[in-house]
């Protein structure tokens, strides 16, 4: 850490993790990582995502990324231009009435540019 | 990512963690509560903090505010991210960590035997048989015999597996009334030991008054780290140390000391002074026992009894003790910072556990890694309830008895102290010492209050004195860094 320097040994196990903490490496090109870790891939196309499916009876809540996780890949993560409204620049706050997909979902709105 | 983080950092608002600010050194320090952790501040941080102190501030607010006082917004961005990672700065809604249960089992380290509950002094003040005792020795052997302290050992051997140092002390009692004991258990323990592949090492404390020259050479040559109880200079050591007859001992003990430091080359010996309402002189009692009779290290206690004792320091005698603490923590530093050791060993302790970070659910090892054990073989916490039939913890023939050592564990355990989770000094303190507890509130797990702003100022000064010595000679501390518990 560059502020907080570690005088103890447990001050310096915090700065070690924080030295290991895994950032958002997938479409990050500069700085690039010196060595990468295993990682999970941020982005849609990325990786494999049910995306939209249901499972046979209408449900998504079985499915191992389910629709609500779907919701934030693209709005937060992706650079894809999605069909959701884009949490960079515009809509900020968006998802912050919905704390919990799968219950508030309904909170998740419509945005009129 | 997950929404969390999304919908966090730009709407975010921070507020100060839990710490201790001190400064050492011409450096500011953060004592980060929850984590045990000590971290130096650089200026920004320092700013942040201050900040801060006035109130709650949204994230785009204080980046703002941070960029006004000369930070560029990337750089504000990670100091921001740094202190939050540490938990010096927090966002709501930060729920407190879920209390965590001691482990099912816990190896033993250390077991206390306690080779007789008789002694050739009665002092005043003694727990074991003064006015506070908890000790019920009544119809129970006075001396341990072979069979029980054998069985100790076997105890202990087989509790602490996956221990690579595990240790003996002999306490009493007067430990030296049951010297043909003590050298039997050696030669028992070290065999015992090194079939398994193990060292055992031993110490013992002692009232000085048996040590003839060839004690003191079985010491040496075993190994054997002493600690003497003696309280300072003859008209001090006098007042309550004293015979049967209320001659005081300082006169007997004094040649035995001298040849005990002059004999016993292997160990450091060390001395404990129990401070009480007369006896209050800490530098003087210091000089004394450090320069005069040359003891390695010199330990301090106030004496625990109930506060209507007449022998009881009362706040003013307290406060007068922390001064005194404070002038030999600073002498403390000077040596310190030209690299040499000074023997005031409540700051030595204090800086070892600094040193490691600990955060304590119980204030010590008693009932965990650490076990006494009475002459009759009963098993108590740690040797300050031995021979208490309230408070024995099983026999050492049957061994612990898991519900009586979970209960007394959960009552002292810090979640259950409610008064220690807002005290900054909870990780080194807390609640304090069980039997402290018993004596004043009638519980072990009562939180020991009536010394509460004390703790605080001596935490506060062993603090600042650690940051001194991490910011001018880091290196003194190297000694600290190995763990005890192996």
């Amino acid at each position: 850490m560059k502020h907080l320097r570690p005088v103890n040994q447990k001050a310096r196990r915090i700065d070690e993790l924080a030295s290991l903490r895994e950032d958002v490496v997938a479409l990050q090109q500069n700085p690039q990582p010196a060595a990468q870790r295993p990682h999970i891939p941020m982005g849609c196309a990325l990786a494999f995502s049910p995306g939209w499916e249901v499972d046979s009876a209408g449900g998504t809540a079985g499915l191992c990324q389910p629709v609500e996780r779907d919701i934030y890949d693209c709005y937060v993560t992706c650079f894809w231009p999605a069909q959701v409204p884009d949490h960079l620049n515009n809509y900020p706050d968006w998802a912050s009435k919905c704390a919990a997909a799968t219950k508030d979902w309904r909170n998740l709105d419509l945005v009129f540019p | 990512m997950t929404a969390s983080h999304a919908t966090t950092t730009a709407t975010r608002a921070y507020r100060l963690g839990e710490f201790h600010t001190f400064e050492g050194g011409g450096s500011r320090f953060l004592y980060l509560v929850p984590a045990g952790a000590i971290f130096e501040l650089d200026e920004a941080a320092a700013t942040l903090i201050d900040l801060l102190s006035e109130g709650e501030t949204p994230h785009d607010r204080l980046i703002a505010d941070l960029a006004a006082r000369g930070l560029s917004f990337e750089d504000a961005e990670q100091l921001i991210e740094e202190m939050f990672y540490a938990r010096a700065i927090v966002a709501d809604p930060s729920a407190p960590a879920p209390p965590q249960n001691a482990p099912a089992v816990f190896p033993l380290q250390t077991l206390v035997l306690n080779l007789t509950n008789q002694c050739n002094l009665s002092c005043q003040y003694c727990y074991e048989f003064g006015e506070d005792k908890v000790a019920t020795p009544e119809g129970k052997p006075k001396f341990m015999d072979f069979e029980t302290a054998r069985a100790s050992v076997d105890f202990l051997l087989e509790q602490s597996a996956g221990r690579r140092a595990i240790h003996i002390t002999f306490f009493g009692g007067e430990t030296l009334m049951n010297f043909p004991l003590l050298k039997r258990v050696v030669a028992y323990a070290n065999q015992q030991a090194a079939a398994q592949g193990r060292t055992i090492d031993f110490s013992l404390t002692t009232n000085a008054t048996l040590l003839t020259p060839g004690i003191i050479e079985f010491l040496s040559e075993h190994h054997i780290g002493v600690t003497v109880s003696m309280d300072g200079p003859k008209e001090m050591h006098d007042q309550l140390r004293v015979f049967a007859n209320g001659r005081g001992s300082y006169d007997i003990i004094e040649p035995r000391v001298r040849a005990l430091i002059q004999g016993h080359r292997t160990r450091p010996i060390t001395v404990r002074v129990t401070l009480t309402s007369g006896v209050t002189d800490v530098l003087r009692i210091y000089r004394h026992l450090k320069h005069d009779l040359g003891f390695h290290e010199v330990g301090f206690a106030p004496v625990t009894t109930s506060p209507n004792r007449l022998y009881a320091i009362n706040e003013r005698g307290m406060d007068s003790v922390l001064d005194q603490f404070q002038a030999l923590a600073r002498e403390y530093l000077e040596f310190a910072l030209r690299g040499e050791l000074h023997g005031f060993s409540n700051v030595s302790d204090t800086l070892a556990e600094l040193c490691q970070g600990v955060n304590k659910s119980h204030p010590c090892g008693a009932a965990l890694g650490l076990l006494g054990v009475g002459p009759s073989g009963d098993i108590a916490p740690c040797h300050r309830f031995v021979d208490s039939d309230t408070h024995a913890l099983g026999h050492i023939s049957t061994g612990v008895d898991r519900a009586k050592q979970g209960e007394f564990l959960r009552r002292g355990h810090i979640d259950s102290k409610y008064e220690c989770h807002t005290c900054w000094a909870r990780p080194l303190c807390a609640g304090g010492c069980h039997h402290e507890a018993y004596v004043h509130y009638g519980d072990t797990g009562h939180p020991n209050l009536h010394y509460c702003d004390w703790i605080r100022g001596w935490t506060d000064t062993c603090l600042r004195i650690y940051g001194a010595i991490s910011a001018q000679n880091p290196g003194f501390l190297q000694q600290f860094a190995e763990r005890k518990a192996l």
